[in-house]
């Protein structure tokens, strides 16, 4: 096993299960979260908030999706140092076959953002909602229940009165969108389950998920920035 | 109608001495050259030139000059093979170029293709991930008949085409990873397509799997760089299908 580990298509093995996995993460956090823009009374939204931080297999997976994001973190920056040391001298005339834009030719740099993006927003919400607390939690809000947290008051609270993090909110979910739009496909063929037919199917389906959760996760931002 | 001459062109070329020397480039002038003329008697031209002025001539790698034997190897302008689709350096045509361009020309910059002298780099990595594994045992005894074994007319096809790899190494030289994925999946699955090639399918995806990142080539990211720059127009499907076939190996064990 520990030769699989090091061998290069075994490495990107780990990197392509974990990926897949952060997708599925982000498909159920952006639905979750796109309860704050269907609900402007806030009711839906922490009702969500609430169920998501007592429901025992949200608990489980808590950890688990930890790891997912340590594991993808730490053996993407082993590859590519790896990848890196393979050549020691460029070219001076560049390599000009992929736009310097790709995102294949980007991953590190766009995952390196989204970690930095990632970093800001656990500081934002969910420190504060498991950890050090904030006045905003405790805001009387419709329907909530005697120690329920008003989630939906810190969410918009920063959506309304700080334009920067809509803006920072709506790059990061462009980041992420370009990721994923080269991730998604990639993850399949790293792991087999592709062929001359499905690569146009597979590389469709990477620009149509990719959108979903980039726009997705930018549209938040926007409906507070705009409405409010 | 007779082809163009390019009166001044400027070939800016990678030197080197010998594996050791720290190398660097040179620029030379070339004049009167006809369009119809290869890159390649360009290159002959330019070193019956510096011979003439004394000087040591460009040493480059070909053998065949007609896209079949992956010899030349040269990374014209940003791009291996030069700035043409589906050739090797030996079929590009001066027609590719403008009158007082500056051409540069690198070798394969990879750590497992060491640069010998000039543009000639030493690919001999090839040939032990080859002998790792990419061939089919034969034991003694009579050699049965081609044709008795049936082969579905897509699977001879699909490993022809895989088959069609000349080992020139433009894939390594074109992944910003200098990766050898492309190959050592072509060399994979030409034989993992056909039946004769499917009894030793496990071992063949492991040792030449193991051998190439012993070497030093780098991991595959899924750029399909590798795929734009093959002159055999290989696609990065075979590298799915070295994928599976490593898996499928490995977790067998
Ligand atoms: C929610 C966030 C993320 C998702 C959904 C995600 C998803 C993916 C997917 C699906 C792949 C393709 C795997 C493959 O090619 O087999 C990938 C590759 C990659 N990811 Fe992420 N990722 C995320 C965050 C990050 C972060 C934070 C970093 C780094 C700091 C990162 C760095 C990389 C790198 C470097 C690759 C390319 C590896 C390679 O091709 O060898 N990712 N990601
Ligand atoms: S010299 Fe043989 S392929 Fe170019």
């Amino acid at each position: 096993m520990s030769s699989f580990m090091k061998a290069s298509i075994g490495r990107k093995f780990f990197m392509s299960l974990t990926g897949l996995f952060l997708i599925v993460f982000l498909f159920v956090h952006l639905t979750l979260n796109l309860f704050l823009t269907f609900d402007d009374s806030g009711v839906l939204f922490n009702e969500a908030a609430h169920f998501m931080a007592t429901n025992p297999i949200i608990k489980i997976m808590e950890p688990v999706l930890a790891l997912g994001f340590v594991i993808h973190i730490i053996w993407s920056g082993w590859i590519t140092l790896e990848n890196m040391k393979a050549r020691p001298k460029g070219y001076q005339a560049g390599d000009n076959l992929l736009k310097w834009y790709a995102p294949a030719k980007n991953m590190f740099i766009l995952g390196g953002m989204v970690l930095i993006f990632l970093i800001i927003h656990l500081f934002n919400f969910y420190v504060k909602m498991r950890f050090t607390g904030d006045p905003l939690l405790n805001q009387p809000g419709p329907g909530l229940e005697d120690g329920v947290h008003n989630s939906y008051a810190l969410v918009a609270n920063l959506f309304i009165h700080y334009p920067v993090y809509d803006i920072i909110y709506i790059i990061g979910g462009i980041l992420v969108g370009l990721h994923i739009s080269h991730g998604f496909w990639s993850a399949f063929q790293t792991i087999g389950l592709n062929n001359s037919n499905w690569m146009k199917r597979l590389k469709f389906l990477a620009h149509l998920v990719a959108f979903i959760i980039g726009a997705g996760f930018a549209y938040i931002p926007l409906y507070f920035l705009i409405k409010f | 109608m007779a082809d163009k001459i390019l009166k001044k062109i400027y070939v800016k070329v990678w030197r080197q001495n010998n594996p050791s020397d720290k190398g660097r480039f040179e620029t030379y002038e070339v004049e009167n050259i006809s369009q119809g003329s290869s890159f390649l008697e360009m290159i002959d031209i330019l070193n019956d030139q510096l011979i003439r002025e004394g000087k040591d001539p460009i040493a480059f790698d070909h053998d065949c000059r007609e896209g079949i034997c992956g010899m030349c190897s040269m990374y014209i302008n940003g791009h291996a093979h030069g700035p043409d689709s589906e050739i090797t350096t030996c079929q590009l045509h001066m027609r590719k170029f403008e009158d007082g361009e500056t051409i540069t020309v690198e070798p394969w910059r990879a750590g497992a293709f060491p640069v010998i002298k000039d543009l000639i780099v030493d690919r001999v990595a090839f040939d032990k991930i080859q002998q790792a594994g990419g061939y089919v045992s034969v034991n003694t005894g009579g050699v049965p008949d081609g044709n008795t074994i049936p082969i579905a007319q897509v699977d001879a096809e699909e490993a022809m085409d895989a088959a069609a790899c000349i080992g020139c190494g433009a894939c390594v030289a074109t992944c910003k990873n200098s990766s050898a994925m492309l190959f050592v999946a072509a060399k994979v699955s030409q034989f993992a397509k056909l039946p004769q090639g499917k009894v030793e399918a496990k071992r063949r995806a492991k040792a030449m799997v193991a051998k190439m990142d012993e070497l030093g080539f780098g991991g595959c990211t899924n750029t399909g760089a590798c795929e734009l720059a093959c002159p055999k127009n290989i696609s990065i499907s075979h590298i799915a299908r070295l994928n599976r076939e490593y898996l499928k190996a490995k977790f067998s064990d």
